[in-house]
């Protein structure tokens, strides 16, 4: 292959979300169908609308000494415990160049987050009101400006080909792993380690999605909350948490034996220019992200087995994704089993992308696609749609090459594609 | 009442515990904040409102860039404490 179109493999994973602390656990929680949200305990939720969400099922200080987790965002944090999982899972001893199977000037660090840190940002204001100039932490602007995880990732690795940040709301994850298979694959890092974290439970992000009528206000059934495609489906439960691969060239891969997981096949992008957040009813935006991906890259509808849908449990935005799905790939989307894992991890925004790769990535090594929970009644024009998998995990086909897609939107209009294939 | 000089380095020690997650009992009088106990130029803009705040004194910051040893911030409380 020309050294400006060469394939991408995936070769380590991590992450820390409500389901589990590690990949493991979370796969394992999304197999088996479990809800992570949970009722808001907290004195500040009384007086919302919204008194559910999906934290971390562990904390990260539990995982992170005090003294490094006081100068780090709750976002940051997460996003290091993720890639920190995901470095070791690659096979990596230590960081770039102490590992000499791994070129400092050739390692990348792409992780994103939609909101940056917001609770640092929040917390420091209310230490400025409550007790003054000289009390605000020293280490603000480095724990709240959104680049943070990015640049925490990249010390940690010692990623000196280029640490990055899109910012594109909740497709801000995805990004950052369409942008680090770009890096690979055009010749400017061998490795990247991309992914998406955010860390957003607070009274004010919940205050205003909530204000937004974007939230699900089923306070009294937490678990059930989450339900995309369900005809009862009122808006989506903010979760927290990150996901985080390691994206390397096959060719480097290779080179030092890392076990591969899958293929990183490639990314299609469009933006709807439609409304600042509202989704384009038809999911055209949608549709031409999914061309670019089938335009841009080696991938045949055919082999695509399995979607790992956006599907934030919002009346409009999950019918219009899968009528994009349809009218892309036609007959092709009947052999799609689509997963929507928001009904168990709850919406992780900016991380959302990072979680769901990792859930995209380990279905096609494993072969087996986690379920949607909580439809009771299928969305008739989802049913008209797609092949939604409902319940329990499904088989993917044993043999041959399988592909999947892993979507994410985010306001702003922004629609990303990203697509893998077993090896 | 002021504090002694004991009591001064005891309530370092605790703070410089807590930001930089040095044991207490490494944090001496001839200890350099930034050399030997973790304590970057960030970590000692808190060390120092955190001292401030306990030893009632203040430390304006034209007077930090002299702090250098963990006894250089002893003197300096046991001079200007309230």
């Amino acid at each position: 292959m020309s050294p400006t179109n060469r394939t991408v493999v995936v070769t380590g994973i991590g992450a820390t979300t409500p389901l589990g602390g590690d990949a493991a656990s979370t796969w394992e929680g999304l197999i088996a169908g479990k809800s992570g949200v949970k009722p808001l305990e907290q004195d500040w939720a009384a007086d919302q609308a919204v008194r559910i969400a999906a934290p971390v099922a562990v904390e990260p200080t539990e995982v992170i000494p005090r003294p490094q987790a006081r100068r780090l965002d709750r976002s940051a944090q997460f996003a290091l415990i993720a890639a920190q999982e995901a470095w070791k899972d690659a096979g990596f001893e230590a960081k770039a160049g102490e590992d000499p199977n791994v070129d400092p000037d050739r390692l990348g660090a792409v992780v994103a987050s939609g909101i940056g840190g917001v609770t640092t940002l929040l917390d420091q204001y209310d230490v400025l009101k409550e007790k003054g100039v000289r009390r605000v932490s020293p280490h603000t602007v480095p724990m709240l400006m959104p680049n943070g995880p990015s640049a925490n990732v990249g010390l940690l690795v010692g990623a000196r080909a280029g640490v990055h940040t899109p910012v594109s709301a909740c497709a801000s994850g995805a990004e950052a792993i369409g942008y680090a298979i770009e890096m690979i694959r055009t010749g400017r890092a061998d490795v990247v380690v991309a992914g998406g974290t955010e860390a957003a439970i607070h009274p004010l992000p919940i205050a205003a999605f909530g204000n937004m009528m974007a939230m699900s206000k089923n306070n009294d059934d937490p678990q059930g909350a989450s339900r995309p495609y369900d005809v009862a489906r009122d808006g989506f439960v903010l979760g927290e948490g990150a996901g985080v691969i390691v994206l390397e060239s096959a060719e480097h891969a290779a080179k030092r034996g890392a076990r591969v997981y899958a293929e990183a096949v490639g990314q299609g992008i469009s933006a709807d220019a439609h409304d600042i957040v509202q989704p384009e009813p038809e999911g055209r935006g949608i549709s031409q992200a999914l061309q670019n991906l089938l335009d841009r890259n080696d991938l045949d509808p055919a082999e695509i087995v399995h979607v790992n849908a956006h599907a934030t449990s919002t009346p409009a935005g999950d019918i219009a994704e899968l009528k994009a799905l349809r009218k892309v790939f036609g007959d092709d989307a009947d052999h799609m089993a689509v997963s929507a894992t928001k009904s168990m991890t709850g919406h992780l925004l900016g991380g959302a992308g990072g979680v769901e790769t990792v859930a995209t990535v380990l279905a096609l090594y494993h072969r087996v696609a986690p379920p949607t929970i909580n439809v009771e009644n299928l969305d008739p024009e989802a049913e008209a749609n797609a092949d939604v998998i409902r319940g329990e995990a499904r088989k993917l086909p044993v043999e041959g090459r399988i592909a999947a897609l892993n979507d994410s939107f985010g306001f702003g209009g922004h629609n990303v594609v990203l697509a893998f294939r077993s090896v | 009442m002021a504090a002694t000089q004991e009591e001064i380095v005891a309530g370092l020690a605790d703070i410089v515990n807590e930001i930089a997650g040095i044991p207490v009992e490494d944090v001496q009088l001839d200890k350099s904040f930034t050399d030997d106990l973790d304590v970057d130029s960030l970590s000692m803009v808190e060390v120092v409102v955190a001292a401030e705040e306990r030893f009632d004194v203040k430390i304006p910051d034209e007077d930090v860039k002299n702090l250098k040893t963990v006894g250089d911030a002893t003197d300096y409380i046991l001079k200007h404490q309230g």
